[in-house]
């Protein structure tokens, strides 16, 4: 049903989409508590900061990537000289673009878990003699994981449509950068793609859908599981 | 011997609490909502820092801010019954009870797993969760939770406030138990002087942030300072006797008080069991001469100790019965005519009905008795 360059499209969306969840999500927990629980001068500023890619041009994303990690950006040169890492034109490159963009998704998340947290579950754990590190993981951390995991999928799904980050920062290489909505790009472009435009359309949008309704169901039965 | 100092302003409020109370024991942190028995317990439990102060048990030092000395909350083992249980949701009720156990490793176990859920009565509760349990359960669960973190010192915050007050006695029981068979020190706080008379051995009365009164529960009960608390119905003295004997059918007890002794309205009682009663001061009647022909069958003798001024009308005498006082509540105009003063020789009669006795400090009943 699918030509060879559309599933190629969708599974190397999908698989740059779980990597860049994967790579984002402890620094997303991290960053969610910093910003509930740490007192910091600057700490509106380090707010605004995180949030920047809800409300930038992707553009500008993948363009400040690329002066960045290009190989002659100061972090992509380190990281291709230290460790033979090139994230330019790249799968890596668009995983990374794709968890900048999503990365506020996800700590708004992840941090409205974090504030619905009992903070006197803690101190209950804390007279139980659990130490710092000790409680949240066994208090916090599976507290919030409802929120973690929506977050997640939230941040997955939207993560399978980035589209001007991605190509700014990776460029569009068949097989290697073309995800799903840059498949669709390129077959509008051309002269008979409509009717793979129209089926990549539909698959992104039963993505979506499925992924939304994913998270809901996860965040429904946490809940439940909690009692709440 | 528990010995806690402690000064903290927060919020506009000024805290400054002194006491020492021995060990062990329960101590009772008596007073109206808002005079800082909560900031308290907070304070030697280490969730809040002290301006100033210091806490030992025994010969353990758990802060002294003199000295700089200070044990960080998670390590200073003390079990903490929270108002509001604060059991864990995502647990279920075992890994509840387990979460202080397995952090106590290293510790001398001093009460185990069955024995507590034995103490308890937990057995049926273990694979619940945590939300289909009652307060009362949900109390008793994080009494255990507390009580397997082998703790030193035990906080009790209004162990029984969240639980309505038909349902107290399915704490009440289990309390008495952990006082009478283990001897952990207990903190807990109240503002039902019915829960201090069954439970507490040493009484601190806090007022504004200050300790208005502190002393054994008897002591205290005499205490002026407690009227403002309880209401004027509610004071009445304190007195710890022994059970001379019982009467089975009737359930009624005899108790050996003081000069004289008093038949009690009691059930599972038994002789030689030391039991607690309140006297309430509107309750006691006092009378110059022997009493006969009438109903009342507890008639002791006494010494007027002291006359003070209760209310407009009616005053608080103190008498001395041998080895206890009682208080009773008298018109101006009787003491007057009966001219009682410091010194007079004086029957107090006490109608038996108008008493509940409490076993206290007794041998170990089985709690699901």
């Amino acid at each position: 049903m699918l030509s060879a360059a559309e599933s190629q499209a969708l599974w190397l969306s999908l698989e740059v989409a779980s990597r860049s969840v994967l790579w984002s999500l402890p620094l997303a927990v991290l960053v969610a508590w910093v910003l509930t629980r740490a007192r910091f001068p600057g700490r509106t500023l380090f707010d605004a900061f995180v949030h920047l890619p809800l409300v930038l041009p992707p553009v500008a994303i993948g363009y400040v990537l690329l002066l960045l990690f290009g190989t002659r950006g100061p972090i992509g040169r380190w990281l291709l000289e230290t460790f033979g890492i090139e994230l330019a034109f790249s799968k890596s490159g668009a995983a990374l673009a794709t968890a900048v963009m999503t990365f506020p998704l996800m700590v708004r998340a992840i941090r409205i878990a974090l504030e619905n947290v009992d903070r006197g579950l803690e101190a209950a754990a804390r007279t139980l003699g659990a130490g710092p590190l000790d409680r949240f993981l066994t208090i916090t951390l599976p507290l919030m994981f409802p929120g973690i995991l929506a977050g997640a999928v939230t941040a997955f799904s939207a993560g399978l449509g980035e589209f001007g980050a991605v190509i700014t920062f990776v460029s569009n290489i068949p097989g290697e950068t073309r995800t799903l909505p840059l498949a669709l790009y390129t077959a509008i472009q051309s002269p008979n793609g409509e009717a793979m435009a129209a089926r990549l359309a539909v698959m992104s949008f039963a993505l979506g859908l499925v992924g939304l309704l994913v998270a809901e169901a996860f965040a429904r039965r946490m809940r439940r599981s909690l009692g709440r | 011997m528990l010995s806690i100092a402690l000064r903290k302003k927060r919020d506009g409020f000024a805290l400054d609490v002194a006491f020492n109370a021995p060990t062990p024991g329960i101590v009772a942190l008596f007073g109206r909502s808002g005079c800082g028995k909560s900031t308290t317990i907070d304070l030697i439990a280490g969730l809040l820092a002290p301006d100033e102060g210091h806490a030992t048990l025994d010969d353990i030092t758990l802060f002294d801010t003199r000295t700089g000395a200070h044990v960080p909350a998670e390590q200073r083992r003390i079990g903490y019954v929270f108002q509001d249980s604060r059991l864990f949701p995502h647990l279920k009720v075992e890994s509840n009870l387990r979460y202080g156990q397995t952090r106590a490793r290293g510790v001398e176990e001093r009460i185990g797993f069955d024995e507590v859920v034995a103490l308890l009565g937990l057995h049926t509760l273990l694979a619940r969760r945590t939300h289909q349990l009652s307060g009362g359960e949900r109390q008793r669960v994080a009494l255990g939770r507390a009580l397997l973190s082998q703790p030193r010192l035990l906080l009790l915050d209004e162990p029984l406030a969240s639980i309505d007050a038909a349902r107290r006695d399915e704490v009440l029981p289990y309390l008495e138990a952990l006082r009478d068979r283990l001897s952990i020190p207990m903190i807990f706080v109240s503002h039902q002087f019915e829960e201090v008379l069954r439970l507490a051995t040493h009484v601190v009365l806090l007022d504004g942030g200050r300790v208005a009164a502190q002393g054994s529960t008897s002591a205290v009960s005499l205490r002026p300072e407690l009227r403002a608390i309880v209401g004027p119905d509610a004071v009445g003295a304190v007195l710890e006797g022994t059970i001379a004997s019982v009467d089975e059918a009737r359930r009624l007890a005899e108790l050996k008080l003081g000069n004289g002794t008093l038949r009690i309205s009691a059930r599972d009682v038994r002789v030689g069991m030391s039991v607690r009663v309140q006297l309430l001061a509107r309750d006691v009647i006092l009378a110059t001469e022997p009493p006969h022909a009438i109903s009342v069958r507890n008639a002791i003798q006494g010494v007027v100790a002291d006359v003070t001024d209760d209310d407009n009308d009616a005053k608080l005498v103190r008498v001395d019965i041998g080895g206890g006082f009682v208080l009773s509540r008298v018109t101006t105009a009787a003491v007057e005519a009966l001219r009682l003063t410091r010194g007079s020789s004086v029957w107090v009669l006490i109608k038996a009905v108008s008493m509940r006795g409490h076993t206290f400090t007794g041998p170990a009943r089985s709690p699901e008795s």
